[in-house]
């Protein structure tokens, strides 16, 4: 796919769109206010319209002011009637802001009769007009939106960078930053100034509906990922950059509404981090639990074994007998299979025998075990046929210092059925 | 006013009132708390203990009275505040690190705009250490126990060299090794010179780790020295009942 030159300036202000509401949404997503941010980007409408029809152009000043205005009605609005009217947070939220954009359409649907303002551009932008406003600067062409929105970027980053010490701490602890003489309410409000302003300079290109997809995906698909605020910030203009461009390319390949596809793209991003996030994804979650799983099989094997050995010493179990006491099927092979490859157990002629290696570890889990049976029966009071099973699960999780724990507390050599609790390197 | 005499008053409330939707949670409370002492606040559920701490630092408006650290307005005494909040009051999937929280106890000294440098670092890392928490300084604080982040908000208080520390609850629903960390903080706090008021659950330990006892159930019920004032009879009217006709009133406020 060729693009000629217009387009490239398309993908430039889609990208710097991208970038520009990814830095304010970071702090949104922070502080649990994506809702705000959407509420916002909804009521600035009749801000926009008015400033319209009072001073009949679309010069970006006015726009901003009206946008500014109402933005900041709305959340104070909002948290006013919260408290006034008794009523719940986010039901006042829903009703200003639903209220505000409802009226800016008909202030809209009113001026479109006789100018041009098309009430679709507002809602869902038109980034692909992007080449067909331009001006002149340091000699060159340069479309409009591509020096507005990439302003937009380099004032919300530099703010951020500027003011990452207060706005880190406003977001994480705001009555300790109210105490520490660095007013949370201001920067709460100046938050909000930032995201109405960005959201001004973005509805031209995505509108005024899709904007929040904008702000709010790409950072929280970014919290996701990392656990630092400063590489949470970097990804999300990096995720940011790339949902909008790509998305935008899909958008002509296909021959699509751009603003659409971008958002589409980032909610795409945003599954994959949901899927593959390192540490909360949910492939990550289910590799940890086969992991778990398979290390609770093996052990249960090891366990096995080495009871087997204590009733006849030197005897040997078949293979079938070990699979079928952890459980069987897939996951019963893969244990036992893992623990010949480990040399935990060996197999002979007549089945299966701890190693050395694999009798040390087992000494260990039976250790573990009765340990806890005597404790259980100790401690809680629980009668004797009643300690293994709750043993049986407890073995897998007690690590070699709870486990001194215990027997520095017992004092004991054997278990409440009197069998031997062996030691750990005999 | 870095060691404060005997007989130095911390906190001055005077008067106090305060109103949430007008209905008034306390009712002038006026009490002098003296400089140099772990000072307790006991009191009921719903006693208004944790709003008086607030009141103190400027977080929720005042319906009447004043409040003077060190004999002046608070505005002019933030430096020599240190405050530690409730556990439950932030979002601890935050992405930052213990040491990233410690680090905040130095802001206010840095004012706006200006980055902790490696003093500040330094400052965070001993004070993580003070409450035993040097190993786990670059854990991401999701990841640490309740204990470990009760730790790390001691950790961030410490970082601030303050004079007067307001603690809401430190001791609630920590482990036995947390509840020695912090007794041992506080009375090292104290041989200092420095002044701790604490909201406090446990009415038994109250003797054990306190020097003062403030009881508090809407009203102030009385204010001293533990072996004046931690007595059945102060406990038996801050624990038996609230004052109806306080609650009725409250009531009728918020009714107009």
């Amino acid at each position: 796919m060729m693009l000629h030159e217009g387009e490239w300036w398309t993908l430039l202000a889609a990208v710097l769109c991208g970038i520009a509401c990814a830095v304010p949404g970071c702090f949104l997503v922070l502080r649990k206010m994506s809702m705000l941010g959407d509420a916002i980007s909804h009521a600035i409408l009749p801000g926009l319209a008015a400033a319209f029809l009072l001073t009949g152009t679309r010069d970006l000043l006015p726009m901003l002011i009206g946008a500014g205005i109402a933005g900041l009605a709305t959340a104070v609005l909002s948290a006013w009637i919260t408290r006034m009217g008794n009523v719940p947070e986010d039901a006042a939220m829903g009703v200003v802001f639903s209220t505000l954009f409802a009226l800016g359409v008909i202030m809209i649907s009113l001026a479109a009769r006789n100018v041009d303002l098309d009430p679709g551009c507002v809602l869902y932008g038109e980034i692909a007009m992007t080449p067909f406003t331009r001006v002149e600067l340091f000699g060159a062409s340069i479309p409009r939106a591509v020096i507005i929105l990439g302003s937009a970027a380099i004032i919300n980053s530099m703010l951020a960078a500027v003011f990452f010490k207060e706005l880190k701490l406003a977001s994480f602890d705001g009555a300790l930053a109210t105490s520490l003489g660095f007013s949370a309410a201001l920067i709460h409000y100046c938050l909000m100034g930032v995201v109405a302003s960005t959201t001004v300079v973005s509805f031209e290109s995505v509108g005024s509906v899709l904007v929040v997809a904008m702000l709010i995906g790409p950072a929280a698909s970014a919290h996701m990922l990392t656990d630092r605020l400063s590489r949470m910030l970097w990804l999300s203009v990096i995720l940011a950059a790339l949902a909008a461009g790509a998305g935008y390319l899909a958008a002509l390949y296909w021959n699509v509404a751009a603003a659409g596809m971008m958002s589409v793209a980032v909610g795409v991003e945003f599954a994959l981090c949901v899927f593959l996030a390192p540490r909360e994804g949910v492939v990550a979650k289910l590799v940890r639990r086969l992991r778990l799983s398979q290390r609770i099989a093996r052990e249960d094997a090891l366990g096995m074994l080495f009871r087997s050995g204590e009733v006849r010493p030197g005897s040997a179990l078949p293979a079938g007998t070990v699979r079928g006491g952890i459980g069987g099927g897939l996951r019963a092979r893969l244990a036992v299979w893992g623990l010949s490859r480990s040399k935990r157990v060996s197999s002979h002629a007549d089945g299966m025998r701890l190693t050395a290696a694999g009798e040390s570890d087992a000494r260990k889990l039976v250790r573990s075990h009765r340990l806890w049976e005597s404790f259980l029966a100790k401690y809680l009071g629980l009668p004797i046929d009643h300690v293994h099973e709750p043993s049986e699960r407890m073995e897998h999780y007690i690590t070699p210092e709870l486990r001194e724990g215990i027997n520095a507390e017992l004092r004991t050599g054997l278990d409440p059925q009197g069998k031997r609790i062996p030691e750990e390197g005999e | 006013m870095t060691v404060a005499q005997a007989t130095e008053t911390a906190v001055e409330v005077h008067d106090v009132t305060v109103a949430y939707h007008r209905k008034p949670v306390l009712w002038d409370v006026d009490v002098l708390l003296p400089a140099g002492h772990l000072i307790a606040i006991v009191g009921p559920n719903g006693a208004g203990k944790s709003t008086l701490l607030k009141a103190i630092l400027g977080l929720v408006p005042l319906a009447s009275g004043k409040v003077e650290i060190f004999g002046r307005p608070l505005r002019k005494a933030r430096s020599l505040v240190g405050y530690v909040p409730q556990r439950e009051s932030v979002d601890w999937d935050f992405p930052i690190d213990a040491l990233g929280v410690a680090l905040m106890g130095r802001y206010g000294r840095l004012g706006w705009v200006r980055r902790p440098g490696k003093a500040d670092r330094e400052a965070a890392l001993t004070s993580l250490a003070k409450v035993g928490m040097a190993d786990y300084a670059d854990r991401q604080i999701s990841r640490l126990s309740g204990g470990q982040q009760q730790r790390v908000f001691l950790a961030r208080a410490l970082a601030q060299d303050a004079t007067l520390y307001l603690m809401d609850e430190p001791f609630a629903g920590v482990d036995a090794a947390t509840e020695r960390a912090i007794v041992d903080v506080l009375r090292e706090l104290r041989e200092q010179g420095k002044t701790v008021i604490a909201v406090h659950h446990d009415l038994q330990t109250v003797p054990e780790y306190f020097d003062h006892v403030m009881l508090l159930n809407m009203r102030l019920v009385a204010s001293g020295a533990v072996q004046d004032v931690f007595t059945r009879e102060n406990l038996h009217k801050t624990y038996g009942g609230r004052l109806t006709v306080l609650e009725e009133a409250a009531e009728a406020l918020r009714r107009v």
